[in-house]
């Protein structure tokens, strides 16, 4: 009888105590695995970067100070830089344009379909990225129907899609789709749908409706979601590398070559770094201009 | 008088429900509903849960359209209008307010809409209505219940509506905010004259608020009128029970002629003025309110005026509330009925297991038809 009693008691004061240690714990996996995979690697890439060639001997490297490694890959590769930027913006916009409304239709209109309608967004990813963008080329081959269509009405510069801009853009598209409609539907699916009422009971017609009150609630979804696009898309090469001509390449091209055949090892890793210092703040000033500060 | 001068010189107009009516499917949520609501009168939509309260007032605001029917406000139809088109504001059941816009904001919309660009005069003047002036700029988020139940109100009355909506504007408040939320709505509504249609299921509110009460139950309106009217003399078993309380007994009505039918059950004979009765003849249910009766201990019965109608039980329960006790007596035929007697004279209380007698004036008594 007299231990019932006491334990609680005694549980409850360990437990206050106790309270904050447990927390940091808690953040012990995490911290170790970004540890390994994330600051070791990156360390180890900064390092690569500023190393020396061994003269004589190629793809053999010592350790240095080599800034020029960046100036080096900054002249010779800076038409990638600004064909990866250009492509992934272009993509995350026509993935904005197409997910917003489905996202939209998912969290308002879908009723019972909406389980459903939100498995089939994410079906891709049950066919390997690599299998997917392979299966692009046959549906934009030249002789597929979509360039006879387009061809037809007479829409396309060089008479194709398949090895041109366009086509790495639409792969892209589709690519990162589902990383712009998962965030929007988060986003919109929060919000009350008698919001939407009460703004046309105060007298909004439904497109004001919508921009007043939908499109500012989903700003969040918004920003998450262009994000998750245009950082994975800029840093990309299968896509260019499928879908394009070797002159659409972009600097996950550049990167993969001189890694691997190249193996310039320190240009290769200044590629890297420079393409993270630009999405970065790229990523920076967007935030800061959004004016979503409870996104991060 | 079908207009009357609201707020800032708006006209305000009778609001006309014609042969409303609403199906989901086979169900029908409102059920074939006429009734007019003056204009600039407090009006209190009373009933329980699911019996179409909400479906009403979404149809008046334009947010679902009539199966039937016609909604005319003064000689305008507003039946086909799109909503941002009617002239009618809506205090939503769980305010609705824009989480994203500030108090001042909120308040403001639907003047912008409207495309008033000075908009800081109305919106401060109306946020000094429902004294919320000093939180302007807070958001719904920060605000208490019923701190946001007031923008909720000074956001739809900003725009001088023609009828002002509300929807259990006072469900999600505690009591004692509930009593004085109701004082404030209803100076606020005599303040500025607009027509309020209100939705509760709370008889007291509904009472104590309104210039007029319909009741309804099943889609349908029972009952319509001034509280004290519809309290005094309920025309069905339903008003009867669901506004304030009522003891009843089953039986039949065995003489109608003259002013006085003589209700008939349990071998008694009991008197109600033909003006009170619904029915005159057959099977009737003869009803009277708990305030009305008198009680006295059985072997004082001869005091009673012979020809009041009188019921002999036994006590089952007493509880002693201060200014009034209340009874529970079960009669002779093993009915339970409530009397409510105000403690004005020193003696002690009657308790349970006393043999009584409880009376009541004939002219207290009600005729209804056995239906529910
Ligand atoms: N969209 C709908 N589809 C089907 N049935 C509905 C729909 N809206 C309401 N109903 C039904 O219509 C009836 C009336 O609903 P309503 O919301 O008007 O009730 P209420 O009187 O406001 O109730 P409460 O006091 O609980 O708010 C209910 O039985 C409800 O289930
Ligand atoms: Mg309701």
């Amino acid at each position: 009888m007299a231990t019932t009693t006491s334990t609680p008691v005694a549980a409850t004061s360990v437990s206050t105590q106790r309270r904050p240690r447990t927390g940091y714990l808690l953040l012990l996996p995490g911290i170790a695995w970004l540890a390994v995979f994330f600051v070791v690697p990156i360390i180890t890439l900064l390092i690569t970067s500023l190393q020396a060639p061994v003269p004589g001997r190629s793809g053999v490297y010592t350790l240095g100070f080599e800034v020029s490694n960046y100036a080096d890959a900054l002249s010779a590769y800076w038409p990638q830089f600004i064909r990866s930027f250009v492509y992934a913006s272009i993509a995350t916009i026509l993935a904005l344009l197409l997910a917003y409304p489905l996202a939209y239709f998912i969290a308002f209109k879908a009723g019972r379909w909406r389980a459903l309608m939100l498995v089939l967004v994410v079906a891709p990813f049950f066919a390997s990225f690599l299998l997917r963008t392979y299966a692009w080329r046959t549906i934009l081959s030249d002789e597929g129907a979509i360039t006879s269509f387009f061809n037809a009405l007479n829409l396309l510069p060089d008479n194709r899609i398949l090895n041109t801009p366009i086509g790495v853009v639409l792969g892209l598209t589709y690519n990162f789709l589902p990383f712009m409609i998962l965030p929007l539907y988060a986003a919109l699916e929060k919000i009350d749908p008698r919001l939407i009422e009460a703004a046309n009971d105060l007298y909004a017609r439904p497109f004001t409706g919508f921009r007043k009150v939908i499109w500012p609630l989903s700003l969040p979804g918004v920003v998450a979601g262009t994000l998750l696009t245009f950082i994975p898309a800029s840093g990309d090469f299968i896509n260019a590398r499928l879908l394009g001509s070797p002159s659409d390449s972009m600097v996950g091209t550049a990167i993969q070559v001189n890694f691997l055949q190249f193996r310039d090892y320190p240009v290769a890793s200044a590629l890297s770094f420079i393409l993270m210092a630009i999405i970065l703040t790229v990523v920076f000033i967007y935030i800061r201009r959004a004016g979503t500060e409870d996104l991060v | 008088m079908t207009l009357a001068p609201g707020a800032n010189g708006v006209d305000v107009a009778d609001l006309t429900l014609i042969n409303l009516t609403k199906s989901f499917g086979d169900f029908i949520a409102v059920d074939d509903l006429t009734l007019t609501i003056p204009a600039g009168s407090f009006f209190a939509l009373l009933g329980p849960s699911g019996c179409g309260k909400t479906t009403t007032l979404r149809m008046v605001a334009g947010l679902e359209d009539p199966t039937a029917g016609q909604i005319m406000l003064g000689d305008r139809d507003l039946t086909s209008l799109k909503a941002f088109k009617r002239p009618v504001n809506t205090v939503f059941q769980s305010y609705a307010l824009f989480p994203h816009l500030d108090v001042f904001e909120n308040v403001a919309f639907g003047l912008r809409r409207r495309g008033i660009k000075d908009v800081a005069g109305q919106v401060n003047q109306m946020l000094e209505l429902v004294e919320l002036g000093p939180l302007a700029r807070r958001k719904p988020g920060q605000l208490s219940g019923g701190q946001q139940q007031r923008v909720a109100v000074a956001r739809a009355l900003i725009n001088n509506p023609g009828v002002l909506l509300l929807d259990e504007p006072l469900g999600a408040l505690d009591l004692k905010l509930r009593r004085q939320m109701q004082i404030e709505l209803k100076r606020i509504q005599t303040e500025v004259g607009t027509s309020f249609v209100h939705v509760t299921h709370d008889q007291e509110e509904a009472m104590t608020m309104a210039d007029t009460v319909a009741v309804m139950n099943m889609g349908r309106i029972e009952q319509m009128g001034a509280p004290v009217d519809i309290y005094d003399l309920p025309t069905t078993r339903f008003v009867a029970t669901f506004l304030g309380q009522s003891n009843e007994i089953e039986g039949q009505i065995v003489e109608s002629s003259g002013d006085e039918l003589v209700f008939s059950a349990y071998g008694q004979r009991f008197g109600v003025p033909a003006s009170r009765s619904v029915v005159d003849q057959g099977p009737a249910y003869l009803g009277v309110r708990p305030e009305k009766l008198g009680i006295v201990p059985a072997g004082q019965a001869d005091s009673v005026a012979a020809q009041a109608n009188q019921v002999s039980g036994k006590i089952t329960d007493t509880s002693f509330a201060g200014v009034s006790t209340q009874y529970m007596v079960m009669t002779s035929w093993g009915d339970e009925w409530i009397v409510f007697e105000q403690n004005r004279s020193a003696s002690q209380p009657l308790r349970p297991g006393d043999e009584v007698v409880v009376h009541w004036l004939v002219e207290h008594s009600f005729g209804l038809s056995p239906q529910v």
